[in-house]
């Protein structure tokens, strides 16, 4: 079940390298420095002080004592990435990548961004590896995240706003690929999630599964041993696989929860797995939304970092295994899971996150009080505190 | 049989290169589609590309998008992109050619999709993003159906991988004449240009024609890409430029003297 790292890039059937021949020397180059730093002795020590002493890992697994009475089930703990500098998951990777990139002598870095998080940590590492950044981010994206995009901003990136399509995710990582095409002698594109093209997937899923494995060292100490479950949201999935990864092989329960937006049934929502089909985007063979001609689908979440109709190669090949149980959770249980944590427990998620969140609240009712869930909190909730007040104004 | 091979084979004879222009389905209109195919055919096009618009076109530019995305708007589907080229394969000859995307073509399935293309009249098809590790039930789909898979390379692209892509390729193989999305602007091409030219034409021999695309917008490109050994010059953006300044029919006489001044940049000298 667990699968190292995939030759040809291949999980199961999924994923692979379904690129213009342009960008072939480019995942070629960046897959043999990758094979090369990732076991070097330097490498593995700059990144561990950067993602100590920069991001401040490991970060705390909390028992959130008040939401698991108010339920009555199974303990639930927060390993609460939402502290990391930036606020989310997404530094794990960009200090991981970023010091790769300098190390294959990039000087200039491009990023995709959804909700901002990834550009927002892709802004952060380039300002501390002291490396040019530009990032492309959905025009729709820039108006709902609009902290984000000053952020980035201050902290010496250039922000693309992308007017094509659904000016969203997938649009800014369209262009981002464009971008990458045009300059792809000189520029390192770092993707933020598990998606593209090989070896992104899998480097994605390395630099982020720091969360389990320290996940399975703090329920050590904490329980005795590894959780009966982990929840975790999955959009491209960087959070999820990087939590599930490391737990493959452990006797736990594993459930991702991709966003069901206003509902599954309708066509507003982004829940690829749960309601997707096979096809070829970005580079991957995976799960995605896409009509009965293949035409890609128009996606729905309140959380601008799931609202992509594709999703990590890996995730497909997990859901297919049936390793992984990926279900759903709709805007107005997101929401509530967003009050009720900032309330209970003073901790105010990500809207990603809060999918997480609410999914553990359903669990941890049909679980006993000696069992045990762990949730990623992949992100704090501070961007996200306008998109709430303006939907609590519509909806109440 | 392919019509792509023996186009070529006619041209050498009588000493000329081709010329293959770019028409999108449904942009700006079904109708229209057939019209400017026509056109393309009358100003001299050897070979005709046809796109089939994708939602997520990654490797084109401005130009390319926007007619993919007002075509979609419009409703442009396999099914209708089959009735336009019956239609035009009724009254030509002139060999066809589908550019796409993989996820049309795998989410259908490969065989059927590229077995209803083969009926309704297409000979070719080229996918940007089918790179030729991935390519195994593509490439069986293809040969089944008699089609020519026209695999494309870059200027960054090994020679190793111009043996095993041209071995894999049949029609042409497409040369992308510079780093970037289709739709160029530049006025001329750069030396790495015409030396990718140079050195896969020394690979490739004569066993299969090359083709170069992306960013010809003139004549005068034209003729140095073709100097420099070419077998063919792709325009697309250039000829969807011309149709959005030029609403409805009126596009029609400037496409044929386009074309015209495009496939004179082909004759011998």
């Amino acid at each position: 079940m667990r699968l190292g790292y995939p030759k040809n890039g291949k999980f199961g059937e999924f994923g692979g390298r379904f690129i213009p021949e342009t960008l072939v020397p480019a995942v070629e180059e960046l897959e043999e420095a990758y094979l090369k730093f990732r076991d070097d002795k330097a490498f593995r020590e700059e990144l561990d002080h950067y993602l100590r002493e920069y991001a401040g890992r490991p970060t705390p697994l909390y028992f959130a004592k008040n939401l698991t009475e108010s339920i009555g089930g199974a303990k639930i703990y927060l390993k609460r990435e939402d502290l990391l500098h930036g606020g989310a998951h997404k530094i794990n990777n960009t200090l991981g990548q970023g010091l790769l990139a300098k190390r294959m002598g990039k000087r200039r870095i491009i990023a995709e961004t959804g909700a901002g998080q990834h550009g927002v940590a892709t802004a952060m590492a380039c300002a501390a590896l002291g490396i040019k950044s530009e990032v492309y981010m959905g025009f729709k994206d820039t108006e709902r995240q609009k902290l984000n995009v000053f952020r980035m901003k201050l902290l010496g990136s250039t922000v693309h706003p992308v007017k094509e399509g659904t000016q969203t995710l997938k649009d800014a990582i369209n262009e981002a690929i464009r971008d990458w095409i045009t300059n792809v002698n000189t520029t390192y594109y770092l993707l933020g999630s598990a998606v593209g093209p090989h070896p992104y997937p899998v480097m994605v899923r390395d630099f982020q599964s720091v969360i389990g494995e320290e996940i399975l060292i703090q329920m050590r100490h904490l329980e005795k041993s590894p959780p009966d479950s982990v929840v975790a949201c999955v959009g491209g999935g960087s959070n999820a696989i990087g939590t599930f990864y490391p737990l493959v092989d452990k006797d736990t329960q594993m459930f991702g929860v991709e966003a069901g937006g206003i509902g599954v049934r309708t066509q507003h929502h982004s829940a690829t797995l749960t309601s997707g089909s096979k096809g070829i985007l970005h580079g991957m063979l995976t799960y995605l939304l896409q009509d009965r001609y293949g035409q890609i689908q128009d996606t729905h979440s309140i959380a601008a970092g799931l609202d992509y109709p594709g999703v990590g190669p890996e995730h497909a090949y997990l859901k297919d295994s049936k390793r992984v149980n990926y279900d759903t959770v709709n805007d107005a249980e997101a929401v509530n899971a967003f009050l009720t944590l900032s309330k209970q427990e003073g901790i105010i998620p990500a809207l990603e996150s809060s999918h997480a969140v609410a999914y553990a609240m359903k669990l941890a009712k049909k679980m006993t009080r000696r069992e045990t869930i762990v949730v990623t909190l992949s992100g704090r909730g501070d961007k996200d505190v306008e998109v709430v007040e303006r939907y609590l104004e519509e909806h109440v | 049989m392919s019509r792509i091979r023996d186009k070529f084979l006619d041209l050498k004879s009588k000493g000329q290169k081709a010329l293959i222009a770019y028409a999108m389905a449904g942009y700006p209109s079904d109708t229209e589609t057939i019209g400017i195919v026509r056109s393309l055919a009358r100003g001299g096009a050897d070979i005709i590309e046809i796109g089939l618009p994708f939602s997520d076109p990654l490797a084109d530019g401005p130009v390319i998008q926007n007619a993919s995305f007002l075509a979609l708007q419009k409703g442009m589907n396999l099914d209708r992109f089959l009735r336009i080229v019956r239609r035009i394969r009724a009254e030509t000859d002139v060999p066809l050619v589908l550019m796409t995307y993989a996820n049309l073509l795998y989410s259908r399935g490969y065989d059927r999709f590229l077995s209803t293309i083969k009926k309704a009249g297409i000979d070719g098809v080229i996918i940007p993003d089918m790179a030729i590790e991935e390519s195994e039930g593509y490439l069986r789909a293809v040969r089944k159906n008699n089609l020519d898979a026209i695999f494309l390379i870059s200027p960054n692209t090994s020679p190793e991988r111009i043996r095993r892509i041209s071995g894999a390729s049949s029609g042409f193989v497409y040369l992308v004449s510079t780093y970037g999305t289709t739709g160029g602007t530049k006025k001329q091409f750069q030396k790495y240009t015409l030396d990718a030219i140079r050195n896969a034409k020394k690979i490739l021999g004569g066993r299969i024609p090359l083709g170069v695309g992306f960013g010809v917008n003139n004549a005068e490109q034209a003729r140095s890409l073709l100097k420099s050994g070419a077998d063919a010059v792709i325009v697309a953006s250039a000829f969807l430029r011309l149709i959005a300044k030029n609403p409805n029919s009126r596009s029609h006489p400037k496409i044929v003297a386009f074309a015209k001044s495009l496939k004179a940049s082909t004759m011998p000298e």
